[in-house]
């Protein structure tokens, strides 16, 4: 019989244009740009974010009578620049967000493999601990470790961490579940792989996917926990500038019309969450169509 | 002396029946025996759910069986220690159905390929990429193919890649696990082809399963027939394609595609469907839906009995020892 030419493909661009329809630009512009003033904050910001003049206390925007040009964006209840400590700010969120998302990332995915891969009863004892944990209320749970270890930048990455692996853990070992029974797994205990083998080469590659997707989702969780933290004064200690924490110091304002020392910090948070959330949801459909039902 | 035999091997699942049933058995697997031959190929056919690849898996080793055993070059694969069961999962590989399933899509061909290799033998990279090559060569993929990923190969050009690690180790024993079953049919007698040179060239033994007869005709030594977990008739493969004796093969044989549209068959058509493994019928599991059952097959079980020179399992052959046995009903 004729042996039909089967060509062996080089590469293909019109994957990847495929690949970016519906690409939420917008969102992604203002992550990266958080994420640029986060890394070039010492550049960017005016003025020092934690030392203040009493003198210049509850300056309002440039833009509103009695504003002048030297604080674009007023000065807060002890005279500190609301730009730079909204600069730095960024860079608190957006460090605790991700290290902290990864952090999740790091022992949900591994305890969800383990669990899901070896099944029995090591399945069983980290399905109910995910439970148990699950059940708690994640802030309060959050606060409650916090008033253990003390609040600082590490302590908050290291207990939200704590807090939400569970959801990794979860979704990653029902991906496992399934992945075990494909053909590849079962040929590679064939070949004599040992378990941790097949768990690092050819378990976790496959649900790396489904772990970034989650973590993009995770992320407006963390950051909103994290200002909440903050906010309630068990998160970044004053007088580091936290988004959340300066919510909480411009609180009292709100009612005499200090408006931008909490419309400010909450619209950035609101933005950051928002900006994690769209590409997230973008990224699920893309990469993972078995996770859109979550 | 028989490469591999198999004897009286079981599987059994257990199974919980409902939310407050009690718990039932699965005889899956129900003591089958068979012997593979080096060189030679053993096909094994039957309908889905009737245990040819739960036969795969024990022979594999991925699953223990829950009776009997498996001798492999004369040893018994349960008395062997660490090393020599090493040494059985490096002579004995597989290729299996699916395979857009079977190669792992995050990793190139040439590590998919070299993983046996890298996993069993102390090797460099260079001696690696040289084995790689060379296995490329031998399903006649180019070389390029090894820096490739999965997703870029077509089904056929995939089942040469599963061919090409299968071989890595240089086994004896290939258990071929439906290995065309999900390809196109324009693509199936090619890579039947390449497996039947392949064993020529290499010596190989084959374990074939798979539920197409043509395939299992054109690739077996000898066939064995399976029904619900057992082994309903077995012998040389040309002569059971041609003369099949157990009711069953019969009516496999005649759903069959003829060679050519001048021959004309007399089609069997089997009532009902396979009963579930769960509550397999009494006596001959297949009397429910056999044309010619006899009183005598509901309650006793047919053994396999050598018939002119092939084993089957059935009270139509040696129903002259019980005088006055009831005539084959038609």
């Amino acid at each position: 019989m004729a042996m039909r030419s089967e060509a062996v493909p080089l590469s293909s661009r019109g994957d990847l244009v495929r690949g970016l329809e519906g690409f939420p630009l917008l969102p992604v512009t203002i992550l990266v740009s958080i994420g640029l003033v986060a890394a070039f904050a010492g550049l960017l910001a005016p003025y020092d974010p934690e030392v203040g003049s009493l003198a210049l206390r509850f300056h309002p925007p440039a833009w509103q009578t009695g504003g002048s040009i030297d604080h674009l964006l007023g000065t807060d209840h002890l005279g500190r620049d609301v730009l730079s400590r909204l600069i730095f700010g960024a860079r608190v969120s957006m460090v605790v967000g991700f290290t902290a998302v990864m952090v999740a990332g790091a022992i949900g995915t591994c305890l969800g493999i383990v669990s899901g891969y070896l099944g029995g009863w090591v399945d069983q004892v980290i399905m109910r601990v995910t439970d148990t944990w699950l059940a708690l209320p994640a802030l309060t749970f959050a606060i409650f470790l916090t008033a253990i270890v003390g609040p600082s930048e590490m302590n908050i990455v290291i207990i939200l961490g704590a807090v939400y692996w569970t959801r990794y853990a979860r979704v990653i070992r029902g991906e496992v579940l399934s992945l075990k029974q494909r053909e590849f797994v079962r040929l590679a205990i064939v070949a004599g792989c040992s378990k941790v083998t097949i768990m690092r080469r050819h378990i976790l590659p496959n649900v790396l996917n489904s772990a970034i997707v989650l973590g993009t989702l995770m992320l407006g969780v963390v950051i909103v926990t994290e200002a909440s933290l903050s906010f309630l004064g068990v998160g970044v200690p004053p007088p580091k500038p936290a988004w959340g924490l300066m919510l909480a110091d411009g609180k009292k304002g709100l009612m005499v019309g200090y408006w931008w020392l909490t419309v400010l910090p909450g619209s950035c948070i609101m933005l950051m969450v928002l900006s994690a959330n769209l590409l997230g949801d973008w990224l699920r459909v893309k990469l993972d169509p078995q996770l859109r039902q979550l | 002396m028989a490469m591999l035999e198999a004897a009286a091997l079981s599987k059994h699942f257990r199974a919980r029946r409902g939310l407050f049933g009690g718990r039932g058995v699965v005889r899956a697997v129900d003591g089958v025996s068979f012997a593979i031959e080096g060189g030679r190929t053993l096909g094994v056919v039957g309908e889905s759910g009737c245990g040819k690849t739960t036969t795969a898996k024990l022979v594999l080793g991925l699953e223990e069986p829950t009776e009997g055993g498996i001798r492999f070059e004369g040893c018994d694969l349960n008395a062997l220690d660490a090393a020599g069961r090493r040494n059985y999962r490096k002579s004995v590989q597989a290729v299996f159905q699916d395979p857009y399933a079977s190669l792992n899509p995050r990793m190139r061909v040439g590590a998919i390929i070299a993983e046996p290799l890298v996993t069993n033998e102390a090797l460099t990279a260079k001696e690696t990429r040289r084995a790689v090559l060379r296995l490329l060569d031998l399903v006649a993929l180019p070389a390029r193919s090894a820096d490739l990923f999965p997703h870029e190969f077509s089904g056929g050009q995939r089942q040469r890649i599963a061919i090409a690690r299968a071989l890595a180790l240089s086994p004896k024993l290939v258990v071929l696990d439906e290995p065309v079953s999900a390809l196109d049919v324009s693509i199936r007698a090619q890579i039947l082809n390449l497996l039947r040179d392949l064993q020529r060239e290499l010596g190989l033994s084959y374990l074939f399963i798979a539920h197409d007869l043509a395939a299992v005709a054109h690739m077996s030594h000898t066939i064995a027939v399976m029904y619900l977990g057992k082994i309903v008739e077995s012998g040389e493969a040309e002569s059971l394609v041609r003369v099949p004796k157990h009711p069953y093969t019969q009516a496999l044989f005649s759903a069959a595609l003829p060679s050519s549209p001048e021959e004309r068959r007399d089609e069997i058509v089997l009532a009902g469907e396979v009963p579930s493994p769960l509550r397999p019928p009494s006596g001959c599991r297949f009397h429910p839906r056999c044309p010619s059952a006899m009183e005598r097959c509901k309650d006793e079980a047919p053994v396999l009995e050598e018939i002119e020179g092939r084993l089957v399992a059935c009270h139509l052959y040696n129903c002259v020892a019980l005088p006055g046995a009831p005539e084959r009903q038609t």
